[in-house]
């Protein structure tokens, strides 16, 4: 009853283009920010905000960036982590070798950086598709590993390979504490998100869906293959290079290449497939399953575990759990979390009445 | 269908709520709590199985025995980790600040969990000991406050094998010409000597190649054909789980002796050696305490907490090397908190009391023997700008069965490491902007 549009009638061309076009959306959606930005530091704490929150937001500003490119314009990557890796120790170089630069100046040209990188390993997209070139951009997912355990200069020649985050600057203020990180990573990947969720709708995004449906026809009607394909290779590493970067600096503070291994791009990988192929909000969706739900079970186990299971029984049931819970996801609605909170609006602005 | 889907993500968010809320504890409930950041599942499960079994099989046994220290009893609790650096932060930050003080200090046992959680611990004030792994340059206590790479490095170790492969040869001097392989792990952990090796070869006139195997480490075979071209005297082995037994076999395979093979003490474990099988007979392997079961404090905890049924591991993994370790880590995290206690009374303590006992902390010959682990644990002093305290290694042989110790407690060269961790640890405050505090001012 709520949910309902009767009455909101769209007298321009600008309302029927709006982002969220029904109003109750966008009141969802102006709370939702009021709630992230003001409720969650005011009501969570270090623990909440700074293992779980933070995580989960970069984690979903990565798969935002792999869903542009697989979900959108239909490139099979395997190189996330790889892009994500390139941000974090341009991010890093770049505060190290240039301290001139302002933080949020270096985050955006790591994105940069690993955009360029992304765009170069996207080359093959023009000859080979789907999963060939899942297999190319795995190239490039080792090729980025290989270079920062083995190029001494990206990690400042440190003995072990580990780079660590120098203190966070801005504007005279520093970002050292749980909240503030998190309100740092937060604002990056709002405007992100939203700018994201912008291109989609417009002539790039179509462009990419064209290609993406079929890219024959899409190039019979006018569209060129070459840039909507590097476009997307380079925003969508954009994106992961910034996700990277956030992950070094907001929420572990030192990286080793190995935390970009090919485990965390297929852990993106699932994000989007579990939340939802193609959609902005399956991101969001599909992150929070992958990060939070072990998590949670895992509090599960330490609240039940004690005397009632063997402990190294407990850490094997999640396992066994979690994977339960993704195939049961996937039979229940294989199009991803996103396509059920589509389904569920679509039955309130029926409701009560059905038919 | 859909509505039960609904409804049990609805059930999932109320769980993770009730989750997290913090249970009431009684503030003066005499406990002491030690976080369990354990790995039970994925490839180094045996690692974390057997040393925090080990460590939780010891404070059970003071619990019974001596209703734990001073009157404090331990409680601890475990959180998953797999061995992943996402997931030990999760854990650290989770653990931090359960029992009524809070968590006493923190034992990653992963070189990227310490790598990921020092920082941290610096500041929350909740001492992070790496015991025999972490970074080298930690030691410097006077820039790593809250840091504590106790018993020994993997500095300090490797220059103890060195001395080591220097006795077989029959001196120092022998080393000129020799060539030397170390066989790393591809990671944080593996690559932590690569700069000492190189800077003893100039030293002592050897030559090193460095091999980075990949991880998990079960594909060798390239690498151990390019030794065998190679034809070193001696190979170090810095292997971690299942790239120990593959190296073995892919040794024996070239033929290259496994009495001419050194591993690092996480190459050394029985569980490294038995899927080997025959190949690993001679196999050396450098180790900060030895195996076994013949120590008055494992026997105590077979009298107090396994006979009982109470065991955090199976009784059959009693005495091996992770276990031992365990135990070790467990003798000396409650030394600590027993020195700490005598400054701040017998009561739970806080994370920064308790960094005043592991840094105050002096285990020596006579206390390690009313502890019941002499043979097991060597004598440590720790100061303000001194967090290793021990350094000495003992060297043990598989043969083919079980670990029997070949060499004293070695020495490590304290006048190379001292001064390649100071250098390292001052490049690491200027690039941090850390001031080190003065160690002279501190009592």
């Amino acid at each position: 009853m709520l949910y309902r549009e009767a009455g909101q009638f769209k007298t321009s061309y600008q309302k029927d283009q709006a982002i969220f076009p029904i109003r109750q959306d966008r009141i969802a959606v102006w709370a939702l920010l009021l709630a992230v930005f003001i409720a969650v530091p005011l009501l969570a704490d270090d623990y909440w905000l700074g293992s779980i929150i933070t995580p989960l937001l970069v984690l979903s500003l990565a798969a935002i960036g792999l869903n542009i490119l697989t979900g959108y314009a239909g490139q099979l990557s395997l190189g996330t982590a790889g892009f994500m890796a390139v941000g974090a120790f341009a991010a890093y170089n770049l505060n190290i070798r240039v301290p001139e630069l302002p933080l949020i100046v270096d985050f955006l040209l790591a994105g940069v950086f690993a955009a360029m990188v992304g765009m170069v390993f996207g080359l093959p997209s023009l000859r080979i598709k789907g999963f060939y070139l899942a297999v190319a951009t795995l190239a490039a997912q080792f090729f980025i590993e290989w270079v920062f355990t083995h190029v001494g200069w990206f990690t400042n020649y440190s003995s072990s390979g580990v780079i660590s985050a120098p203190p966070m600057h801005i504007l005279g203020m520093t970002i050292d504490t749980a909240v503030e990180k998190y309100l740092l990573t937060l604002s990056v990947v709002a405007v992100l998100a939203l700018g994201a969720k912008n291109m989609v709708r417009s002539r790039i995004g179509r462009s990419w869906m064209a290609v993406r449906d079929k890219d024959i026809s899409a190039e019979v009607i006018g569209i060129p293959l070459l840039s909507t394909k590097l476009s997307a290779f380079g925003i969508s590493s954009f994106y992961c290079g910034v996700a990277g970067a956030l992950w070094t600096y907001c929420y572990l503070g030192t990286v080793e290449p190995a935390a970009f291994d090919l485990n965390r791009s297929f852990q993106v990988l699932f994000m989007i497939i579990i939340g939802g192929v193609g959609s902005i909000l399956g991101s969001f969706l599909g992150a929070g399953f992958i990060v939070l739900l072990p998590i949670l079970l895992n509090n599960i186990a330490a609240m039940i575990g004690h005397g009632t299971l063997q402990a190294d029984t407990m850490a094997n049931l999640e396992h066994i759990i979690f994977g339960g819970l993704i195939i049961f996801f996937l039979i229940v609605e294989p199009h991803g979390l996103a396509r059920l909170w589509q389904i569920a609006k679509e039955k309130l602005r029926l409701w009560p009445f059905p038919y | 269908m859909k509505k039960s889907v609904l409804a049990s993500l609805a059930i999932g968010a109320g769980l993770l709520a009730g989750a997290s809320s913090p249970s009431p504890v009684m503030a003066q409930a005499m406990e002491q709590f030690m976080p369990i950041p354990i790995y039970r599942t994925g490839p180094y499960a045996a690692g974390g199985t057997g040393y925090f079994g080990g460590f939780m099989d010891y404070m059970a046994m003071v619990n019974a025995r001596d209703n734990g220290v001073n009157g404090v009893k331990m409680i601890w609790e475990e959180c998953e980790t797999a061995y992943d650096n996402a997931r030990g932060v999760e854990c650290y930050e989770r653990l931090k600040g359960k029992g009524p003080t809070g968590a006493a200090m923190f034992h990653p046992l992963s070189t990227g969990i310490t790598y990921s959680t020092f920082e941290k611990g610096t500041a929350d004030k909740v001492p992070v000991v790496s015991m025999g792994y972490g970074r080298g340059d930690a030691m410097v206590g006077s820039v790593f406050p809250y840091t504590f790479p106790l018993v020994t490095t993997y500095w300090s170790q490797n220059t103890a094998k060195i001395k080591f492969i220097g006795m077989k040869e029959g001196g120092m001097d022998k080393l000129k010409g020799k060539k030397l392989v170390n066989v790393y792990h591809d990671s944080a952990y593996g690559k932590e000597t690569i700069d000492i090796l190189n800077k003893q070869a100039a030293m002592y006139g050897f030559e090193i190649k460095h091999f980075p195997v990949a991880h998990p480490g079960l594909d060798q075979k390239a690498i151990w054909l390019q030794i065998k071209q190679f034809a070193p005297d001696w190979v170090i082995l810095r292997g971690w789980g299942v790239m120990n037994p593959t190296a073995i076999k892919e040794a024996a395979r070239i033929g290259f002796p496994r009495e001419k093979m050194l591993g690092v003490w996480w190459s050394g474990s029985e569980e490294d050696m038995r899927p080997a099988g025959t190949a690993a007979k001679g196999f050396y392997a450098a180790g900060f305490h030895p195996a076994g079961k013949n120590f008055p404090v494992l026997k105590d905890i077979e009298k107090f907490v396994q006979s009982k049924g109470k065991g955090n591991i199976e009784a059959e993994r009693m005495g091996t090397i992770y276990y031992n370790r365990g135990v070790v880590t467990g003798i000396i995290s409650l030394e600590a908190i027993r020195t700490a206690q005598e400054k701040f009374g017998k009561k739970p303590l806080t994370g920064e009391q308790v960094q005043w006992g592991l840094e105050h902390l002096n285990l020596t010959a006579a206390r390690i023997k009313a502890l019941g682990g002499e043979g097991l644990v060597q004598p440590i002093k720790t100061s303000c700008n001194d967090h290793e305290g021990g350094g000495a290694v003992k060297f043990q042989q598989w043969d083919g069965e079980k670990w029997t110790v070949v060499s004293d407690w070695i020495d490590a060269d304290k006048s190379l490491v001292r001064p390649l961790a100071e250098e390292s640890a001052a490049k690491y405050a200027k690039e941090k902007g850390i001031t080190p505090r003065d160690c002279s001012k501190e009592m």
